[in-house]
């Protein structure tokens, strides 16, 4: 049928289409699907439901070559999370979702919303959300945005994830002049669920009813999503009206009522309302049940007068659920709902017609003291596959640089003239490195009781789950950790990718845990700009070598196109987080030395001197440059191979692997963590600088400490891996001295490591 | 030992309580909601960290129009032992059942991390005089505050539970040894009766050997020799 055109309404056409980010030849198609105009409401779905954010228009063909299965998987990408096997029926629940826009605008509710969001996503699953982790960028140290910016994120993923609580455990911080008009924040999240009890974003069985619980709808976020999907400009900012407002109480109750209805099996399938709110929650659950969905949008909870069929289809107010309930079983979701405080009501009906059809009274305002009465009419009617599996999809072109961007900078080892203590010191202290913990003390990391490893202790949380099966309790161990350096992926997409995966294997590894699982979140620039596709379509395959060499399948991921600003691209950054699993407390390993006169060694292939995309570079020529250190996947298998097999055999007392900063850090701090100090010898290459050996990034390298006797053991450890085993040194003493080349005091160290992010914060 | 821990449905930290005391104490331990008029048979009762109603207007504030609250009173004038931690003991102080209030942290942030406090008062949660205690805080709204004249007449009863110190035990106003910039360094203190005692630190998170911290187990060891001696 035909819908009716409702007065007021604007009358779409090519311009208004253009404002809502669909080209002309998308609108071409929106007329060829419909044979007819759309309605203003219409418009609005196809512009949400064919938006960047929602389709993956432009990068569906690339991530299609991403690993996606294993033995483990439970649930790949295309749910509302993926899934790994924990054991004994349990999975470990987890996804990674970007939200850069909204934090840029306005930090503390976009960054809280993107928490929420995230949570929703795990829980939506029936898993409930054991522990969050979360990937920032930010401009220059000294941009003047980037402290208030810093301060408004971190406060409003506290404020979130504190209120709700589920502990903030982990993450990472970089600081890079390409984010000055373009922050990011990558918000992820882990929950453990029975297998056997998922719950599914489909909409099945033809009559079932569609229930809305939680908060009321308002105009909150309305072209969310599109905003998602367009560059930022210095008109960005009258954007506001486009973020959404966080109320962390609401989606407590939310999850608590949520599980109480997902164990009293009562659903057919549930999702939450994320971006473009109803519209994509509706549509896609009928797309994956195969069915159509209608809904009633006079019956739709709202805070807010006079409402229209556009704003209820498009709002993202937050901490709201879409459920069809098993047949006749509606009153036990009504129940559990009211028993938690929430709002919840029939808005529709699965049907049969593989449509999304929506009625609404023309005027009808169900808050007015004497609504006009009800006489729905259809304001809306799509072809669901048209939404969804017909979107567009483009491989649009792609183009390596002309001027590849690895011109050595200007000479910049030789020219400091300081001392390597001073640039130990210096780099300690520097914002990319130094300690976290101004961050990280702002989030409740150790509500649940669950917190093993915390945050600033080890390469990776460790947090203990309390699996409920009947009278039983079981206990797991669940490891984490979020990594990528785009200055790496800058210099070379591919390798640096690949880079970015196996670090943060490797530190799953350097907890005790085996890898189980990844899920990315891949933040670029724009995509209609061919230098920032081959960018794009470069890293995805670097992400799919490594995850093959190192046996980790993507379970699910989140893409982020259009990061710029006046036409100026952020650095590639796919940010990745891996899940892994401890088999035993036992085996679970920190940073810190343990005890003096451990023996220190370094694991696998020493640095060569390669100097490519590090921070000692940055600092010295302002610029991210140098031939870019390679990775050998091979080698990173095998090390963590043999990294596990320590863990697990318990011969050691630490482990930690260089990352940014190079040895020279990561020795500064093992100390700083255990305020012991360490004799050692610089490992590598007797004609390398003695400086880029130091301070070189080169992947696939781990410091660990152990106790003399158990010498022998690690060395056949990692000899049966092939994997090089060199004793550099001991631990002991107030100093960390590397022979011949530097010593400095242990409280020198601490007190720079500390005061990294003070010039930023200012206290 | 039966312990009912209440749950509002902001509480975030009654998992927490209810492990603690269940699976580390060994206690009879149960939730009881905020919907409930009655606490059941209890031998003591835990009020647990999070955000009882959201507390977007002062933490606690709402709390006490909850339809537990007079089972909690009832339960506080018989002489019932009740521990109320970090939002719990926000909420003891909104009903009247501890003096003073908490406020905004000094440096107006969330703050997690451990601290040190120092047992001074005698009471069914605190250990021997003068134990210092590693726990963690985890908390926004916990600087303690009380006139002068309340404060002195705490300590000149022996209410004061606990107060924030260096690893050493010394009592020193600077953070992060005052973590929150208290009155008096008062992390935790007792009504007139002695049966009603918050805190803003959480032993229930650091009972355990796994967690890297058993200090916070001497409370609720307290409580047990505290229940045995008041049975037997």
């Amino acid at each position: 049928m035909t819908p009716i055109r409702l007065p007021g309404d604007p009358r779409p056409s090519p311009a208004l289409a253009a404002e809502y980010g669909l080209s002309a030849e998308e609108y071409g198609k929106v007329l060829e699907v419909l044979g007819r105009e759309p309605t203003y409401a219409e418009l609005g779905v196809f512009s949400v439901m064919w938006s960047e954010h929602c389709s993956y228009k432009s990068s569906r063909i690339h991530l299609a070559r991403l690993p996606t299965t294993g033995p483990r998987v439970v649930q790949g990408p295309g749910e509302n999370a993926g899934a790994v096997d924990i054991g004994d029926g349990f999975c470990a629940v987890f996804k990674m979702e970007s939200h850069n826009h909204p934090s840029f605008i306005e930090p503390y509710q976009g960054a809280a919303t993107g928490v929420g969001g995230i949570l929703r996503d795990v829980f939506t699953m029936g898993a409930r959300p054991i522990a969050s982790l979360n990937s920032l960028r930010f401009g220059s140290p000294d941009h003047p945005r980037t402290r208030a910016l810093l301060r408004g994120v971190v406060a409003g993923i506290g404020g979130y994830g504190n209120c709700i609580g589920v502990p903030t455990v982990g993450g990472e911080v970089q600081f890079d002049p390409s984010y000055d008009g373009n922050i990011l924040v990558n918000a992820f999240t882990v929950g453990v669920a029975k297998t056997s009890q998922l719950f599914f974003g489909r909409a099945e069985g033809v009559g079932n009813a569609v229930i809305y619980v939680g908060a009321r709808t308002g105009r909150d976020g309305i072209h969310g999503a599109t905003m998602a999907s367009a560059e930022f400009d210095d008109a960005s900012e009258r954007k506001l009206p486009t973020v959404q407002v966080g109320d962390p109480f609401m989606e407590k109750l939310l999850l608590e009522a949520c599980l109480e209805i997902f164990a009293a099996d009562c659903l057919e399938g549930v999702q939450d309302m994320g971006a473009a709110g109803l519209t994509s929650s509706s549509v896609e659950m009928a797309e994956r049940a195969g069915t159509g969905l209608e809904l009633d949008l006079d019956a739709i909870p709202r805070r807010t007068r006079n409402l229209s069929p556009y704003e209820m289809l498009l709002s993202e107010s937050q901490e709201r659920m879409l459920m069809v309930a098993k047949p006749g079983r509606e009153h036990e979701v009504f129940e559990r709902c009211q028993r938690w405080g929430l709002d919840a009501a029939v808005v529709g009906r699965v049907t049969d017609t593989g449509r999304f059809v929506c009625r609404a009274t023309p005027g009808h305002d169900p808050l007015d003291a004497r609504p006009v009465p009800r006489d729905p009419q259809i304001v809306v009617d799509i072809p669901i596959a048209e939404l969804t599996a017909a979107a567009p999809r483009y491989d649009r072109p792609r183009r390596a640089p002309t001027t590849p961007p690895v011109a050595a900078g200007p000479a910049a080892t030789t020219a400091a003239g300081g001392s390597c203590a001073d640039t130990l010191l210096a780099l300690l202290g520097s914002p990319n490195i130094g300690s976290r913990a101004w961050v990280w003390r702002q989030y409740d990391h150790i509500v649940r009781d669950g917190t093993v490893v915390r945050p600033g202790d080890g390469d990776a949380a460790v947090v203990r789950v309390f699996c409920e099966d009947g009278d039983r309790t079981l206990i797991k161990l669940l490891a984490m950790s979020v990594d990528v350096n785009g200055r790496h992926v800058q210099l070379e997409p591919r390798n640096g990718a690949s880079m970015a995966v196996a670090e943060c294997a490797r530190n799953v590894l350097c907890s005790g845990a085996e890898p189980l699982g990844l899920t990315d979140c891949l933040n670029f620039g724009n995509p209609e700009k061919p230098e920032v596709m081959w960018q794009f379509a470069e890293a995805v395959e670097g992400i799919r070598e490594a995850c093959l060499a190192l046996d980790v399948p993507v379970v699910s991921g989140n893409v982020s196109f259009y990061n710029e600003t006046d036409g100026r691209a952020i650095l590639p950054t796919p940010t990745v987080a891996v899940v892994g699993q401890l088999a035993d407390p036992a085996d679970r390993l920190a940073m810190a030395w343990r005890a003096e006169g451990d023996l220190v060694a370094h694991l696998g292939i020493p640095g060569r001197g390669g100097l490519g995309g590090s921070e000692l570079l940055v600092q010295r020529t302002g610029q991210v440059c140098g031939e870019p250190v390679r990775i050998d996947l091979e080698a990173e298998r095998a090390l963590g191979q043999a990294m596990l097999a320590l863990a697990r055999a318990h011969v050691l007392s630490s482990a930690h692997d260089v990352s940014e900063g190079g040895l020279g850090c990561c020795l500064a701090e093992c100390c700083v963590a255990s305020g012991l100090g360490a004799r050692v010898t610089l490992p590598g290459h007797g004609d390398a600088d003695t400086e880029a050996l130091l301070f070189g990034e080169e992947p696939s390298r781990i410091v660990v400490s152990f106790p003399a006797e158990h010498r022998a053991r690690v060395e056949s450890i990692c000899a049966g891996h092939d994997v090089p085993c060199q004793a550099i040194g001991n631990v002991g003493g107030h100093t960390l001295a590397v022979d011949g080349v530097l010593e400095i005091p242990v409280a020198s160290l601490t007190r720079a490591h500390a005061s990294a992010l003070d010039t930023i914060v200012g206290d | 030992m039966n312990i009912a821990v209440v749950r509002f449905p902001g509480s975030n930290a009654d998992w927490d309580a209810l492990h603690a005391a269940r699976d580390v104490l060994g206690a009879d331990a149960r939730y009881v909601f905020h919907l409930e008029s009655s606490l059941g048979e209890a031998d003591a009762v835990i009020v647990p960290g999070g955000f009882s109603y959201g507390d977007y207007l002062r933490p606690g504030a709402i709390a006490c129009f909850s339809p537990i609250v007079p089972a909690l009173r009832a339960f506080a004038e018989r002489g019932g032992p009740i521990l109320g931690i970090c939002n719990g003991f926000q909420i003891l102080t909104e009903l009247g059942l501890l003096p003073g209030a908490l406020t905004r942290n000094r440096q107006l942030r969330f703050e997690c991390r451990d601290v040190w406090v120092r047992a001074e008062g005698r009471g069914p949660f605190t250990p021997a005089e003068g134990t210092v205690l590693r726990l963690p805080i985890a908390h926004a709204d916990g600087r303690y505050h009380c006139d002068a004249q309340t404060l002195a007449e705490l300590e000149d009863s022996g209410r004061i539970a606990f107060r924030y110190c260096s690893p050493a035990g010394e009592v020193t106003e600077d953070h992060p040894v005052n973590p929150n910039g208290s009155a008096g360094n008062v992390a935790g203190v007792y009504n007139e009766r002695l049966n009603v005692m918050g805190m803003m630190p959480h032993p229930e998170r650091s009972a355990e050997e796994i967690l890297g911290n058993v200090d916070g187990l001497q409370i609720f060891e307290s409580l047990r020799r505290h229940l045995s001696g008041a049975c037997g």
